[in-house]
């Protein structure tokens, strides 16, 4: 659409520019051949200033008829199932919608911090203090030296393992930059309670976390004056996406369609079964079929016919008897304490089979002697709360989730708590009806 | 109401059993009649349920195996996770949003419309902020997409590992966006004082306690990037980005920040985690290739599969499965029974569309044999997609990232498929 007038455009002027010249020619001259030779020119130029608008009209029918075509392709594409959907229009201009942002509110969230230092807080911190805020809050899930818990990312060590069959991706061995360490632990972690480090918080864990993977000594100071010495182990271990060169170039040929191999043989089998427990979700188990012999194939068609492949029976398709209707809760507050509950749920389990994560289960917690869960490595607030006997109940539970630093002082539970007197209610309301 | 659950509950009972007995009894008049049809069936009699029994209606009860479902032992924690589309159990081409695979980097957040903020800041002429409603004032468009994550079948690099085409193929989905071109919203803040475009940068940043961010090139960003609000013709729901997501045609799921709350105008890419220490494909060497965004040509076949397996015996079959490529579209799916010996065309369901699902089937007869099943797709630009030999033989096994090799399954002679790897 836009197009057309741009294209007229400059014909038009042409044209005008031709009368325009008669005309300013045909005022100049006094005398009588000169003023008749002006008319002729005049004429001569209405006459191309005609033949030039005709020039211009045909062309306009002709864009016209161009977009038609163009327009019956839209639509016959669309309607053979093509893909092409029609182009929201475009302005020159703006729409003038939204508002100028605040400074403040960029400063608020453009935080992210480029690889040449640039968008880094003023500030600075060292080795043991972050050391202190990394066990403090991060232990919990990547351990205390960064050598990380269970199933959670490990964030040092892994050097020289990049080639190895099963490489250790770290900090340390893998991150090309350390902007990248400083800004994703400043806006993502701790997990449960991102956003909530301070500059110098994340100079210090970012000084630690260089320190565990022996980048630095431990009398180290990271400031946003240092930041850019920092020299990372695997800083130049990335090319750049070069699949255009090393495998399109080979694998755009028409490909094989028969006698391609002459024979082919099972060489591995899946390992794992997923099969879908009573209770819901998905449960993968080893696959018990994985010593039996499977035929190899020539175009002749299977080599023999084996045994069936013992399976576990597949819900997808045996249509289950359909769930007896849960039983009415009733409770409004259960409901809403379970909603609460997600946000204690990345580190503690309750109910049916509940296990310690990186936080407590919390199974029958009221009556529960504090700090008191088998096999769960409690601070030390809450192993000297246990052998004073002290016992948790909604009061003291309320307390601790109001303001856990300032509870237990020193505890490991890195989550800023629930603040309000109904979200604490609602919350033991859930726990109570959860573990029964 | 009651009653007639019960009643249609025992109804049920009877059918499947009628089926168990065998897929012939819809032609088996040899045994007698089918009481399917001589017998009044209840539902023939009783009336049903009446309109807005659900005023958002859900999958009839039979159909509740066809869900989303994750493996436990991939992750930590089911905050920071992902879960599978049920692609065995779909046709067509659209994933309803109910069941299309979820991955969270902190959870899905409630983020209300009242309180969505869209800003665009960094080398812009005019720094601005949008409302939700601000952004349903611009031009918009729709597209179909699929969305795949860059770790779908990044399980099997190793070897074949879990059975089932939901969890080796199931981090995809396709849907119908409905949004406003990223362009449009750029011009509006002014790129003038970006000066020479094509080595600047957008980098897009979700608003939950990941704050996901990535970096797009500007070319890609003036190009197709959608800022979309509406999926399938509803709004997105919470685990795809309520209200607010990106849609970044072709290019890794990760890229498709949900809860878009931040596009910056920068110089050069951020270089955040999930471009660096994520979603970078280390090889044989130890050496990591980047800004690996497109996803190339890939195909499944999703039925038979080891979640569905053939009921019916020999006789007709439908082999069906889908194609996609994030260079344009599919133009061609090839399928063989026997490993890759000898190749048949498949029929695409519909034309390809550039960057979404093509549905493809090929209606063969099934002699009783064993088969080693495959698809091998073929994009508009002639690429063909690989074997696992052909991806290794390039990238050795640790590239996690990226793996569109061609899928085996192989079928016994009951029907019963299975994740296999062969020569
Ligand atoms: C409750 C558990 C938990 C706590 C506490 C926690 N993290 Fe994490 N951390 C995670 C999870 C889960 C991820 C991966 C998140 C994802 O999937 O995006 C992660 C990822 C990371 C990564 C990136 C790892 C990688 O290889 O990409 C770094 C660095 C990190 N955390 C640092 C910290 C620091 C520093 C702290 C303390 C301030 C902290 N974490 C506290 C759970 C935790
Ligand atoms: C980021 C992880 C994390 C989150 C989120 C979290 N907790 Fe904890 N929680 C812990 C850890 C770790 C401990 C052990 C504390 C210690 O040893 O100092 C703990 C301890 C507790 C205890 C004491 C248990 C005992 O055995 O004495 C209670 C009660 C508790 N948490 C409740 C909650 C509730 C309720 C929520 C959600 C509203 C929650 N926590 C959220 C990590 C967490």
């Amino acid at each position: 659409m836009s197009k057309s007038p741009n294209l007229l455009l400059p014909a038009l002027g042409f044209a005008a520019l031709a009368v325009g010249v008669a005309y300013g020619v045909s005022t100049r001259n006094y005398k009588a051949e000169e003023a008749a030779l002006a008319q002729l020119q005049a004429e001569r130029a209405a006459e191309q200033a005609a033949a030039k608008a005709a020039e211009v009209s045909a062309l306009e029918a002709q864009i016209a008829q161009v977009q038609e075509v163009a327009r019956e392709e839209v639509r016959l594409a669309a309607l053979s199932g093509g893909t092409l959907s029609e182009p929201a229009p475009e302005r020159e201009g703006t729409f003038g919608l939204g508002r100028e942002a605040h400074p403040q509110e960029i400063a608020a969230w453009d935080v992210d911090v480029l690889p040449d230092g640039r968008g880094l807080p003023e500030g600075s911190g060292d080795v043991w203090t972050g050391e202190e805020v990394f066990v403090d809050q991060c232990a919990a899930c990547h351990g205390d030296f960064a050598e990380g818990v269970d199933n959670w990312p490990v964030l040092a060590g892994g050097f020289d393992t990049l080639a190895d069959e099963d490489p250790v991706k770290t900090v340390g061995s893998y991150w090309p930059y350390l902007s990248t360490v400083f800004d994703y632990v400043h806006r993502s972690m701790p997990f449960g309670a991102a956003g909530t480090l301070t500059a110098d918080e994340t100079y210090a864990i970012t000084a630690y976390i260089l320190y565990s993977n022996d980048l630095v000594d431990d009398d180290f100071v990271l400031s946003h004056e240092n930041f850019a010495e920092v020299e990372m182990y695997n800083a130049d271990g990335f090319v750049v996406d070069d699949r255009d060169a090393t495998e399109y170039a080979e694998w755009r040929a028409e490909p094989c369609m028969e006698d391609c191999k002459d024979e082919v043989e099972v060489t591995m089998r899946s390992v794992f079964l997923v099969e879908t427990p009573p209770e819901g979700g998905s449960n993968s188990v080893m696959n018990p079929a994985r010593d039996i012999a499977l035929p190899s194939f020539t175009a002749a068609g299977p080599s023999f016919i084996p045994e069936a492949t013992p399976q576990p029976v597949e819900t997808a398709i045996l249509a289950t008897a359909p769930a007896e209707p849960e039983p009415d809760q009733g409770d409004a507050l259960v409901a809403t304490g379970e909603k609460l509950f997600r946000q204690c749920s990345t580190c503690h389990e309750v109910g049916p089979g509940a296990r310690n994560k990186s936080g407590p289960h919390l199974n029958g917690l009221f009556g529960r002697v504090m700090g008191s869960v088998d096999g769960f490595r409690y601070s030390g607030g809450f192993e000297t709360a246990m052998e004073e006997g002290k016992v948790w109940d909604e009061a003291e539970l309320a307390a601790f989730l109001a303001d856990p630093k300032g509870y237990m002082s020193g505890t490991r539970m890195s989550f800023r708590g629930l603040k309000t007197d109904e979200d604490q209610a609602a919350i033991a309301a859930y726990l109570s009806a959860a573990s029964e | 109401m009651d009653e007639t659950k019960k009643t249609s509950r025992r109804a049920f009972l009877r059918g499947s059993a009628a089926v168990a007995a065998g897929s012939v009894a819809g032609t088996a008049a040899a045994n007698g009649p089918d009481p399917l049809i001589t017998e009044l069936q209840d539902w023939a009699s009783y009336t049903g349920a009446g309109v807005d029994e659900t005023p958002y209606g859900l999958p009839i009860r039979f159909e509740q195996h066809v869900v989303r479902r994750n493996v436990e032992w991939l992750t930590a924690s089911p905050i920071s996770s992902i879960n599978f589309t049920p692609i065995h159990a779909l046709d067509g081409t659209i994933t309803p949003q109910g069941c299309a695979f979820e991955r969270h980097h902190s959870g899905a957040i409630e983020l209300a419309k009242e309180d969505y903020r869209l800003m665009i800041n960094g080398l812009v002429d005019r720094p601005l902020v949008f409302t939700y409603e601000d952004i349903e004032r611009f031009p918009r468009e729709n597209h179909v997409y699929f969305c795949e994550c860059a770790a779908n079948t990044g399980m099997e690099w190793a070897g074949a590992q879990l059975n089932g085409a939901q969890f080796t193929h199931g981090m995809i989905h396709n849907m119908e966006y409905t949004g406003v071109p990223l362009r449009t919203l750029l011009n509006e803040a002014g790129l003038g004082s970006a000066g020479e475009l094509s080595d600047k940068w957008v980098y897009v940043e979700g608003a939950d306690a990941s704050s996901n961010g990535r970096s797009i090139p500007m070319e890609k960003a003036l190009d197709d990037v959608l800022v979309a609000f509406k999926a399938n013709g509803e709004a997105l729901r919470m685990e795809h980005g309520y209200p607010v997501r990106l849609v970044v045609p072709g290019w890794e799921g990760n890229m498709w920040v949900k809860w878009l709350r931040r596009i910056e105008v920068v110089d050069r890419a951020v270089e955040s985690r999930e471009e660096t220490s994520k979603y970078t494909d280390v090889y044989e060497d130890g050496t990591a290739r980047k800004w690996t965004w497109v996803m190339d040509a890939k195909s499944v076949i999703t039925s038979p599969s080891p979640q569905m397996p053939i009921p019916h015996g020999a006789g007709p079959l439908v082999i069906s499965g889908l194609a996609w490529s994030g260079h344009g579209k599919i133009t061609r799916v090839d399928v063989s029974k026997d490993g890759g010996i000898t190749w048949q065309t498949a029929r695409l369901g519909r034309q390809g569309e550039a960057k979404a699902l093509t549905r493809f089937y090929l209606d063969t007869e099934w002699d009783g044999v064993p088969m080693l099943l495959q698809s091998r797709a073929i994009d508009e630009t002639g690429y063909v997609q690989p074997t696992k030999a052909q991806l290794r033989e390039k990238r050795g096994e640790n590239a996690v990232y990226h793996n569109n090799c061609i899928q085996t399954w192989f079928v016994n002679a009951e029907g019963i498929a299975e994740n296999v790897e062969v020569s």
